[in-house]
């Protein structure tokens, strides 16, 4: 019998969850642009419907592409099932939709993406479901901000943008003492750099367009359940523990032991909300993921050539990577995240705004977008486009100041992009023409 | 729903339909280190298409009370109990892998309270190999990852099960790491043990459905071939059909996830067929 147990994460990535197709013999995943599946006869719908039978009905609910991709994923996070969503803020919506309502509290990092801190702080305001928000590096913070109505704890892996790295062990044992799930955002780590639901995560997200996708051409997310967090025993989750109206009084916690969060948030997120993840996208999404190993090593080798590069440049002030050794979570990042930290940091160039804005405006290489992950390297000005809606406490409190500028390191050679940003300190200094 | 067996709670799923213990009743004993969920769509679907249904969680398993039982024998003898307590007259028993060792056992020393048995993923003797019993012993997460690997023939089962989207692969390890401490070796020493299953094969008096996966690297097809040919031999002096026999290609140990519409097929047509005329007295 063979000594091994399990397959390498390498292989996972290019087969989990896909064979070659029975009717046809393709071997790559075909892309299943169909709206709906033929049912055999009249019992096998019924079947179909009432979860009797595993089998596609309708692609908002699955669809055979996107399946191929969540299992792939789920294996890739050690999760029990995944559900691709339309976006990586579709996958937060579908978690916390699935977990709270009105009245219910959420404890999140107040070092997030700026899109999941508009999320939670105006738009599900307005649905009743309030968001505390704390220092991610402060355990006594997350455990003073915990309310009897607190469903979820909330947090990234590396803090956008100042890459708090987050302390999962840390906040799961918080969250786990209080009976709820900690929710975390792995988007610029992948499952390649850490794996949340080994260190106590119980429900991973991403947005899967970028490193994942890995080639800045399509938006879609995905949320994974790692399996653990046992819904029964917490008490707090009558959605998943109780009789649901919505399903023919189905019990999810009894259909499924380890994965009653995945079948609500797919019988009822995914049927009623509707945020289903394009098979034509998820096949660029499964792309991506076969070279996401290759990738993501090359990512980290160039970001760290470039931060080492910018932390010794005399226009710098500061480079907050984790991997230097002057990140206030240097030795946690060596911990948690031994083959690096990813591939998107930020920096604060010396100068006023407008030396910020000829330092962008001079780069070449760098594309002038809002996003990250991209095989291109890529660059963006926090304070007025991703965070442009938080005021300045909040943004100091995020570790974003008018000179902060963020970067996604791509896959160039590693030369020619820290050319390309000499050139733009260069530009930078050069007094603006009168 | 909860029953109480020799004082302890006994959890059984009912495929979401009220079990009626008039209607056929079909029992589902699920392997070692498991709970009912593994059965949960077979045994769902036939709760909606005429049956009652109580996949079980055994003692010391899944939502149950008590302590695991180390014996086949003792496993039969608690099912029985288990029936009286949910009054039940007789039943068809499916069992997968050690499950199905219980359900042999049962047909065999109470052939009035069994109308059919299904035995899925089995194997007679089902030796459990000292290298898996010592991790059981000794390192039970690394067994878990052994039994787990060895339990699946692929990573690409389609559909997932229960529904797509769903890693068959890590719901199984999941699903066995929330088993209490000592279970698993309780539940492999008495897989182990069980030395009568030929014996038990001779006094079977009951249509027998055998469903085996083909790359099944647990209970694999040819540790099944004497049990089949006892069976044969006893239906024979019964005057009963021979027993179906159904291996379905390309299918590792975790039949009810891996092909849960080849199973659930085999499972309709063998229960689904003519009644049969009741036991001798």
């Amino acid at each position: 019998m063979s000594e091994r147990d399990y397959y390498g994460f390498d292989t996972l990535s290019l087969h989990a969850g896909a064979a070659p197709d029975r009717e046809t013999g393709a071997r790559a995943t075909p892309i299943y642009l169909s709206t709906a599946f033929v049912f055999r006869d009249s019992d096998h719908a019924a079947a179909l419907f009432n979860m009797e039978q595993s089998g596609h009905v309708y692609s908002r609910i699955s669809n055979p592409t996107v399946a191929v991709l969540e299992e792939r994923i789920a294996a890739l996070e050690a999760g029990v099932g995944a559900i691709g969503t339309a976006s990586g803020q579709a996958a937060l919506h579908l978690a916390i939709a699935t977990l709270a309502g009105a009245g219910s509290h959420i404890v999140a990092s107040r070092a997030l993406y700026g899109g999941s801190h508009n999320l939670l702080d105006y738009t599900l305001r307005r649905f009743g479901i309030e968001t505390t928000f704390v220092d991610p590096r402060s355990p006594d913070a997350w455990r003073q901000a915990l309310r009897p109505e607190t469903r979820l704890l909330l947090g990234e892996t590396l803090g956008n943008p100042g890459l708090d790295v987050l302390d999962i062990p840390t906040v799961a044992d918080i969250a786990h003492g209080h009976g709820v799930p900690l929710l975390v955002d792995s988007t610029f780590t992948t499952p390649y750099l850490i794996r949340p639901g080994d260190l106590g995560a119980d429900l991973v997200y991403h947005s899967a367009t970028k490193f994942l996708c890995g080639h800045g051409t399509v938006v879609g997310g995905l949320l994974v359940d790692i399996g653990r967090f046992d819904w029964d025993a917490s008490g707090r989750f009558p959605e998943l523990t109780k009789p649901y109206d919505g399903f023919h009084g189905m019990i999810f916690s009894e259909e499924s032991t380890v994965a009653p969060f995945l079948l609500r948030a797919r019988r009822e997120g995914l049927r009623d909300f509707g945020a289903c993840l394009s098979p034509m996208n998820a096949f660029q999404i499964l792309q991506g993921v076969e070279t996401l190993p290759l990738r993501m090593a090359r990512h980290v080798a160039n970001a760290e050539r470039i931060a080492q590069f910018l932390s010794q440049h005399p226009k710098v002030a500061r480079v907050s990577y984790p991997t230097l050794p002057d990140h206030p979570d240097h030795a946690l990042a060596k911990r948690l995240l031994p083959r690096g930290c990813g591939a998107v940091f930020s920096f604060d160039m010396q100068g006023d705004r407008a030396a910020g804005r000829r330092f962008v405006e001079s780069l070449r290489l760098f594309s002038h977008l809002a996003n990250v992950g991209d095989a291109r390297s890529l660059v963006i000005h926090p304070a007025s486009t991703t965070h442009f809606r938080m005021d300045d406490l909040a943004l100091a409190a995020a570790g974003i100041g008018e000179g902060t500028l963020r970067l996604s390191i791509g896959l160039e050679d590693p030369e020619d992009l820290i050319a390309d940003l000499e050139t733009a300190f260069k530009a930078a200094s050069r007094a603006p023409k009168a | 729903m909860i029953v109480d067996v020799n004082a302890h709670p006994t959890y059984a799923y009912t495929g979401g339909r009220p079990f009626d213990p008039t209607r056929p009743v079909v029992v589902f004993i699920h392997g070692g280190q498991h709970d009912h969920s593994v059965w949960a769509l077979q045994s769902r679907y036939l709760a909606h298409h005429g049956f009652s249904v109580l996949a079980l969680d055994l003692p010391g398993h899944g939502r149950s009370g008590g302590a695991a039982i180390g014996s086949i024998e003792g496993i039969a003898a608690w099912l029985l109990a288990m029936l009286d307590a949910s009054g039940v007259a007789r039943a068809s028993l499916v069992g997968h892998s050690m499950g199905s060792l219980v359900a042999l056992e049962t047909a065999a020393r109470a052939p009035s309270r069994v109308e059919r048995i299904a035995l899925v993923g089995t194997a007679v003797p089902m030796r459990v190999s000292d290298a898996l019993l010592a991790a059981a012993r000794d390192d039970e997460p690394r067994a878990l990852d052994m039994i787990n690997f060895w339990s699946h023939s692929t990573i690409s089962a389609r559909p997932g099960a229960p529904a797509p989207g769903f890693s068959i692969f890590v719901q199984n390890r999941r699903l066995m790491e929330r088993q209490r401490p000592g279970v698993l070796l309780t539940d492999f020493a008495a897989c182990n043990a069980y030395a009568t299953g030929f014996e038990r094969a001779d006094a079977i008096a009951c249509p027998v459905l055998f469903v085996l996966g083909q790359r099944d690297a647990m209970t694999p097809p040819r540790q099944a071939r004497e049990l089949i040919e006892r069976c044969r031999a006893a239906a024979a002096r019964s005057g009963l059909p021979a027993p179906t026999v159904v291996e379905i290609p390309g299918c590792g140990h975790d039949i009810m996830a891996e092909r849960p519409d080849a199973l659930l097929s085999a499972l309709r047509d063998f229960l689904a067929s003519a009644a049969l005329p009741p036991p001798p007295a």
